[in-house]
């Protein structure tokens, strides 16, 4: 079946079996491979995406589920990786093998999304799902609360030039 | 001839189109050498280390596979200081496995450091020497000089200065000098090792770039998965091929006979057009299996072996000094205690995947893989190919830890592309993955110990049961007769007894060592505590000994550095730094709230950790904090790396500890994805503090030593804080609650 979706602001198209999760739509059918296969059952998040802005694991979910959704993708969280979150995990060195950290920074978009200003308890409970083998939690925590302060500059600069 | 001095290093420069120069390091047999040498410098240029443009980029070689532990940053770090260019100049690219070029193309062991901090440091340094020499002659003045900073070569005399990128060209003619005697910075000297350099794939890490192997896309490439038994070597009877080649999507569906080789076991191949519709066809897949003997299995049966041959006398001594029987019966308190941990998994976050190409007979692989090497010689071996006939791209690993030292997937990705006809991406399931992983094994431990009127330890003997044949233990199954306490007490056995095992095993982060650290650790504990000792004062005693003799070098199947001694005073300085930090034994803690220390010497590091938990009453575990302190020479190349892998295997050693435990039924893993088997979790992190002990030793690896004693310092802990011994793990299995 051909589906039209929504991903990273363009209308894509894709011929993908209904129960196909979007998982590999967006990998094997749209070459987005930025998205990552880890578990195939929710269990590890390194697949998350953002439907209509909330974190989902693409892995359980029916590419035919998505319809008029729009999806966000690790690709079209920025342009040119200058998101708060991609800027912050560069800044305080994130990643070693780097597997998982697609999916952790966009659970941690959601999360910014809806708390600009997460408390240690808020970022725990929002990236729970998302494990890191290599766990560079503590640098996760640490740059999430960095993006969050890169964000309100980059707010307060938006803001500050209408004056 | 020892396989160092066999081999030598050489350098070749060449011209790039464009006025650039080429900088190949490579190694060959001393028989070759007269051979090279007799090639003019420009001559075939075989591999490139350094590439310097004249617009001044320099583009570094990393030759080694990067799964995570930062050598892809790390290797060219060592480059390009001795170059003496500045890092923004600096572009890394990963090179192919070829060993006519590379020494020790692989990763594992920790061995990154110590295998080339010299050999990398020498290539940046004649590099830098070339272009000094090229600008001597540009400028016709001596040598002596010049000096040379970020990338220029400078005359001071009369203020001049020329960029690296406009000498490229006419160094490309210099002689280049002989690498043993080509003159290193001092230390101080230093510019870029021993600060702190992001990863250099972090920008496409971030961006969501295809990295990976399982990312690797090929033109006309089909997608495969292949399953098999789940009993380790068990075969294929029948399988419903007809009907899965019906199947949507489906391309190609057959039998793979495999091997005797555990690295290449029977099973069904599906080969169709995406993943998911290979997977897809593989769950209407019906297989009859021959299980074999593993079917008999399990670790019911193995914990009842292991209760049984501790009754039993030992198989096999592996070490014995004085007479431990006779000092048990002298001393004042004896102390005996049985300690076992599970089989574990590695469970790397990337699944196990591989690309494989076969043309015209020959072979292309696109592997995520830590030993391509080892890869090679498999894949010709049970394909029949000539190794000349296998190329290998390295791609990043979404994790090593120790699988992919095995390249079970490169067997199978060969073996399908080529039976398919078509370029393969083989993808495993999470499934497959715990279900055919070579696990970390399992171990059980009987102590017995004595201690004399005042607290000291005058007698140690192990029965250790493992796993293995009358010869040998299983891979990764096995102690040394270095293991602590040893050497250190003077009446001591280490002693074994094996049982038969048909599951696979293999090294997991800190082989041996994640495992041993923790019963040896604990039991030291015990021992402390039975002595009326300061568990961290007890241990800088029993280190104080004048030890017994040190151990023979082993021979090494790969080249690089002898090996780094245990060092009892390397031990005590980390100690004390990790009292210190802790502050250890300065503060009364409430009555649920405990400190524990252990050390552990493994891949030439020196580790000595703290842990303060505090346990409610109704046993509820929280981990507050864990100090490290650890001494891996001289100085930490790069230290933002060095915190993070630190910090990240403490938390490994701990995730280990709280939830991990494969387990065995009828031959086959029990556990199959992340909801069975608890890796440790964001919520679950706690404080590590890392420091480094700066001495005068040759700098060493990173990414394992750090691990083992985080564990008992962990369980130590809990005893403090509850007097509540732990000698089993996973700790989710036992009641840490107290009154």
């Amino acid at each position: 079946m051909k589906f039209k979706l929504k991903v990273n602001g363009q209308v894509r198209t894709v011929d993908a079996p209904e129960d196909m999760p979007l998982l590999w739509a967006l990998r094997d059918g749209l070459d987005l491979k930025g998205t990552k296969f880890g578990c195939g059952i929710a269990q590890c998040g390194a697949c998350t995406v953002l439907i209509d802005g909330e974190a989902r694991r693409s892995c359980i979910t029916p590419v035919s589920s998505v319809g008029q959704s729009s999806v966000t993708t690790i690709e079209g969280l920025s342009r040119d990786g200058s998101h708060p979150l991609q800027r912050a995990w560069e800044e305080i060195d994130v990643p070693q093998c780097g597997y998982c950290q697609a999916g952790q920074i966009m659970s941690a978009a959601s999360l910014l999304a809806q708390k600009p200003n997460p408390t240690d308890g808020e970022i725990d409970e929002a990236m729970a799902g998302n494990l890191c083998r290599c766990a560079t939690y503590l640098r996760i925590r640490r740059a999430i609360h960095r993006a969050a302060e890169l964000g309100k500059t980059t707010a307060s600069a938006t803001t500050g030039s209408g004056k | 001839m020892s396989t160092e001095l066999s081999r030598r290093t050489f350098l070749r420069a060449s011209a790039l189109a464009g006025g650039g120069v080429l900088l190949s390091s490579f190694w060959e047999p001393l028989e070759a050498a007269t051979r090279a040498r007799a090639q003019p410098a420009t001559g075939p240029v075989l591999n490139a280390f350094i590439r310097i443009q004249p617009d001044g980029t320099v583009t570094i070689a990393s030759k080694n596979p990067e799964i995570g532990q930062g050598v892809k940053t790390m290797l060219p770090m060592l480059i390009a200081d001795e170059l003496d260019v500045d890092w923004t100049q600096v572009r890394v690219e990963q090179v192919d496995f070829d060993p006519k070029l590379y020494e020790n193309q692989w990763s594992g062991g920790s061995q990154a450091v110590p295998n080339n901090w010299l050999p990398l440091r020498r290539v940046g340094a004649a590099g830098r020497a070339m272009l000094v020499a090229a600008a001597a002659k540009t400028w016709r003045v001596p040598e002596s000089e010049l000096t040379t900073s970020r990338g220029k070569v400078l005359h001071r005399k009369t203020g001049r200065s020329i960029a690296y990128g406009q000498l490229a060209a006419t160094a490309a003619t210099v002689p280049p000098p002989d690498l043993a005697t080509v003159k290193l910075k001092e230390a101080s000297e230093f510019t870029i090792i021993g600060t702190p350099i992001p990863g250099v794939d972090n920008r496409s890490i971030v961006t969501g770039k295809p990295l990976f192997g399982i990312d690797v896309s090929v033109p006309g490439m089909k997608f495969a998965t292949f399953l098999k038994c789940p009993v380790y070597g068990g075969k294929v009877k029948l399988a419903n091929l007809e009907q899965i080649r019906k199947m949507p999507g489906v391309l190609k569906a057959f039998v793979v006979e495999g091997s005797t080789s555990d690295e290449f076991r029977s099973g069904v191949a599906i080969v169709a057009d995406g993943f998911w519709h290979a997977k897809t066809a593989r769950n209407a897949l019906q297989v009859t299996w021959d299980e074999g003997e593993t079917a008999k299995q399990g670790t019911a049966g193995f914990d009842a072996r292991a209760a049984a041959l501790f009754k039993e006398p030992p198989h096999r001594s592996i070490r014995k000094d004085g007479d431990v029987k006779a000092a048990l019966a002298k001393a004042a308190k004896v102390v005996t205690a049985e300690y076992s941990y599970p089989f574990l998994s590695h469970a790397q976050l990337e699944p196990q995947n591989c690309t494989a190409q076969f043309a015209d007979g020959k072979l292309t692989f696109w592997a995520p893989t830590q030993t391509p090497e080892d890869g090679r010689e498999l894949v010709a071996k049970v394909m029949g190919l000539k190794e000349d006939d296998i190329t290998i791209h390295i791609t990043r690993s979404g994790g090593g830890f120790g699988r992919r030292l095995k390249n079970d997937y490169m067997a199978e990705a060969g073996w399908i592309a080529r039976e398919a006809g078509v370029p393969v991406k083989l993808v495993w399931t999470r499934e497959d993955d715990f279900a055919h992983d070579f696990y970390r094994p399992g171990g059980y431990h009987a102590f017995t110990a004595g201690l004399d009127a005042s607290g000291k330890l005058t007698a140690f003997r192990d029965h250790f049961v493992s796993f293995g044949t009358e010869k040998d233990f299983a891979p990764s199954a096995a102690m040394s007769d270095q293991e602590f306490p040893s050497r250190f007490v003077p009446d001591l056995a280490l002693e074994a007894s094996v049982m038969p095992l048909g599951v696979p095993t293999g090294a997991l982060r800190a082989p041996r060592s994640n495992a041993l650290c923790f019963a040896f650790q604990s039991f030291l504990d015990e021992l402390a505590h039975a002595a009326g000792k300061d568990p961290l004062e007890f241990r800088r005693t029993l280190m104080s000994a004048t030890p017994l003799p040190g151990p023979t070098p082993p021979a090494s199947r790969r080249p690089g550095p002898p090996p780094t001694p245990f060092d009892a005073a390397r031990m005590m300085g980390v100690l004390d730094l990790a009292a210190e930090k802790s502050g250890w034994g300065k503060q009364k803690l409430p009555r649920g709230t405990g400190m524990g220390v252990a050390f552990y010497f493994s891949h030439r590091g020196h580790f000595a950790e703290i842990a303060q938990v505090t346990v409610s009453k109704k046993g509820e575990l929280t981990i507050d904090k864990v100090w490290v302190a650890g001494d891996i020479g001289s100085v930490v190349i790069n230290p933002s790396n060095a915190e993070n892998q630190t910090q990240g295997a403490v938390l490994d050693g701990i995730s280990e500890a709280l939830g991990q435990e494969m387990t065995f039924e009828n031959g086959r893993a029990v556990q199959s994805n992340f909801h069975q088997y608890a890796l440790l979790r964001i919520n679950q992190s706690i404080p590590v503090e890392v420091h480094f002990r700066k001495t005068e030793f040759p700098p060493t690896g990173l990414g394992e030593p750090a691990l083992p004693p985080a564990i008992p310092a962990v369980t130590n802990a809990i005893f403090a804080a509850t007097g509540k011994r732990v000698r089993s793990l996973p700790l989710t299995k036992h009641d840490l609650s107290w009154t």
